[in-house]
């Protein structure tokens, strides 16, 4: 309220005249679940004052699929099937911890081979997910060309991962024991059959090659470009307590300085005999958080290439029972996904399929940090926040 | 009354044909620059891909919800088309081919051209949608960041040429030989383009209607005939304001050393030349160029081109008056 104003009080009117507000009520924004931003079914309940944002509450649940109620009626050769479409963008990546956790139950040593099938296919998949993220996140900031370049890069990747498994996203490759027989691997005798398929070497060498320079386009085009360092340097801003408290890992975490990376901490597959380093941000904002997946994306390719020049021979599957029943026990395996940290955590009765699976997913723990990193952003940057945080519904809500 | 007739039928269709010119080399030049194969190659090399555009659109069903204010949402396309199409009277194609040889020309070309934005308010207002509105308020908000420096930009110009008729502007550039661009104004030329795009709600500006942001903001909730009013307005205003910026800094209907006695023949030919030229450099930054924020582009507005638009009046009235 201004005071009436007379000759008393006219010392004080500058300041009576700024102490004006106009009181307006905070505007309830539903983001999504129908958002082009929203990267399929997060909805987000935002109290807005004009363009600056209150109050953020994520809501969960649009896509939940029960896969953890499913998989305990399914054997374990079917739960493969299943995990594939937890992160859609990178199916591969999935079916790993899982395999390797029911591997560990039954103690089998798989063959160096099939480690080796199984690491290129999953830094493939790694590649074609910041791929995605890559086309999207330049979308979200306005961006409209990348995105067409993204995707046709992205599908070269997609056809190696093609060609192997015979399936582009969702390839069901993995088996307790090993890997599947190679699709399109040659004549079907006996002997060729476990085989990757010819020319697969030398098609990888030159997607490879066209992903560091796809990388380095991406690092000159749109890490060059002015605006998009006006919109998200210093934006969203996560420090590495806040991230490590909420649980934050993959990119995002090391974006913010955190040099935490699974494939160094665990031997889920071999991946102490490559030399790649782990790009670590700076500041944590926006543009770090783009930054290293760009890196990620070239040191992936580095340790496919290097994981072809010295692929060992043998053998893609161990000695496996007929039907597989895993012994009694508990056990939690996790890897580092191209979202973050995902794990399984297999509890067997000595069934034919787990008696609980719980899913520690990558983009679930990432999402839960939106409300803190929102507080009092723009709209703008609510949704280049939200957009570097690189989800994927299927795996926050499983 | 029959010139009047032939006037208005010469605005609609030359309207509309500028819209559709644009709207192919946006679309080419989107293939072009994102290899997209579609409209590069379908259907007559992809020539006729606008006519498709339009016959989806007519066909489809007008969906007026039922929160709306029917009247004014109804009506706000209305407003941004006429808006655009009022424009075209006052730019000369040559010394006689011109719908209105104003006296306050350039007056009324600016007038005008922020009249559009009233229609995008109303249409945010009326759509009883937050997206919408957000998106007619950002519209307005940027119509005051922008409408200031647009017009100081062109002061520069019409001290220059001591008049504000279009045809003087051009008559004077032809006097003096060279385009007023080089001869003292490229600042001034600068600013009215960036405040122009800005104007025309294209990226980078284009946060009105900012398709991650707000899902089309104030277009939201329009759909078939009235969507595609606006979407033909947008095309309209940018052909308009690349036609007026190259009236007013490159030298409009004449090129130098061509003679000024067959301007008649060559006159459109050269103007849709150089309003084709920026027309390209818009489409070639709406496809290259990420979307700034609200705030940033207010701060663009008040701090870099408001001050740098003063300077450029200060310095052009300066040696107007020494020379």
């Amino acid at each position: 309220m201004v005071n009436a104003i007379g000759p008393q009080n006219l010392n004080s009117f500058s300041e009576a005249s700024v102490s004006v507000e106009i009181e307006t009520e905070d505007m309830t924004l539903n983001i999504g679940p129908q958002h082009p931003s929203t990267h399929g079914v997060l909805r987000l309940v935002a109290k807005v004052d004009g363009e600056k944002v209150h109050d953020v509450k994520p809501v969960l649940g649009y896509m939940h699929r029960g896969y953890e109620k499913l998989a305990e009626v399914r054997s374990y050769p079917q739960i493969t099937t299943l995990v594939n479409r937890i992160d859609w963008v990178a199916g591969f990546s999935n079916e790993i911890p899982f395999i390797a956790g029911a591997e560990r139950l039954m103690e089998i040593d798989v063959p160096e081979r099939a480690k080796y099938i199984r690491l290129i296919l999953t830094e493939m998949a790694r590649i074609s997910s910041h791929f995605v993220f890559n086309g999207a996140y330049a979308l979200e900031v306005g961006a409209l060309t990348p995105i067409f370049y993204a995707m046709e890069d992205r599908e070269r990747v997609l056809d190696l991962i093609e060609s192997v498994t015979g399936g582009r996203f969702h390839p069901n490759f993995n088996r307790i024991g090993g890997v599947k027989p190679a699709a399109g691997a040659g004549p079907t005798s006996k002997k060729n059959i476990q085989d990757l398929p010819a020319g697969f070497y030398r098609d990888t060498k030159v997607a490879m090659e066209k992903v560091i320079m796809a990388a380095d386009q991406f690092q000159n085009l749109i890490g060059g470009n002015e605006v998009f360092k006006k919109r998200t340097k210093n934006v969203g801003v996560l420090t590495p307590e806040t991230a490590e408290a909420y649980g934050v890992s993959g990119p995002i975490l090391r974006a913010s300085g955190v040099k935490s990376d699974l494939r160094m901490q665990t031997d889920y597959l071999p991946y102490d005999q490559f030399d790649y380093d782990i790009p670590v941000g700076e500041n944590g904002d926006c543009y770090d958080r783009w930054d290293v997946r760009v890196k990620e994306m070239v040191e992936s390719a580095k340790i496919v290439l290097q994981a072809i020049d010295s692929m060992p021979s043998g053998p893609l599957q161990a000695k496996v029972p007929k039907v597989i029943k895993v012994p009694q026990g508990r056990t939690y395996v996790r890897a580092e996904n191209p979202k973050g940290e995902m794990g399984y955590y297999i509890v067997s009765d000595g069934g034919l399929g787990p008696y609980r699976l719980k899913v520690r997913t990558a983009s679930f723990s990432n999402v839960s940090i939106l409300p803190i990193m929102l507080e009092g952003a723009l709209l703008p940057d609510l949704i280049a926040i939200m957009g570097s945080l690189d989800f994927v519904l299927g795996d926050v809500d499983r | 009354m029959t010139e009047v007739l032939i006037k208005v039928g010469f605005l609609a269709i030359a309207a509309l044909n500028g819209a559709i010119i644009f709207t192919i080399m946006d679309v080419k030049g989107a293939s072009w620059m994102q290899r997209r194969p579609g409209p590069l190659h379908v259907g007559l090399r992809g020539f006729i891909f606008p006519l498709a555009e339009i016959l989806k659109f007519v066909q489809k069903e007008d969906i007026i919800p039922t929160e709306v204010d029917r009247p004014v949402f109804k009506w706000a396309p209305a407003y941004v088309m006429v808006s655009c199409v009022a424009l075209f009277a006052v730019v000369p194609l040559s010394p006689t081919l011109v719908v209105a040889d104003l006296e306050l020309g350039v007056f009324f070309a600016l007038a005008i051209s922020s009249l559009g934005t009233i229609g995008v308010l109303t249409a945010g207002w009326s759509s009883a949608n937050k997206y919408s509105l957000m998106g007619g308020l950002r519209a307005a908000g940027q119509l005051i960041a922008y409408e200031l420096p647009l017009i100081l930009a062109v002061v520069g110009v019409v001290i220059q040429a001591e008049t504000m008729s279009l045809v003087g502007i051009v008559e004077k550039q032809i006097e003096w030989g060279v385009p007023f661009v080089v001869g003292g104004q490229i600042i001034g030329f600068l600013i009215f383009m960036v405040a122009a795009t800005a104007e025309m709600m294209r990226v980078p500006f284009d946060m009105p209607i900012g398709e991650s942001e707000l899902t089309m903001g104030f277009m939201t909730e329009y759909s078939g005939i009235r969507f595609l009013i606006f979407y033909i307005s947008e095309y309209m205003n940018m052909f308009i304001l690349c036609a007026i910026a190259s009236t007013l800094f490159l030298g409009g209907y004449h090129v130098p050393l061509l003679p000024t006695e067959w301007v008649n023949f060559y006159g459109p030919v050269v103007l849709l030349t150089k309003t084709a030229i920026l027309g390209f450099i818009l489409v070639a930054i709406r496809w290259s160029q990420p979307r700034f924020r609200e705030d940033q582009l207010q701060n663009l507005a008040w701090k870099i081109l408001i001050p740098a638009s003063l300077v450029n009046i200060l310095v052009t009235a300066v040696l107007k008056v020494g020379f």
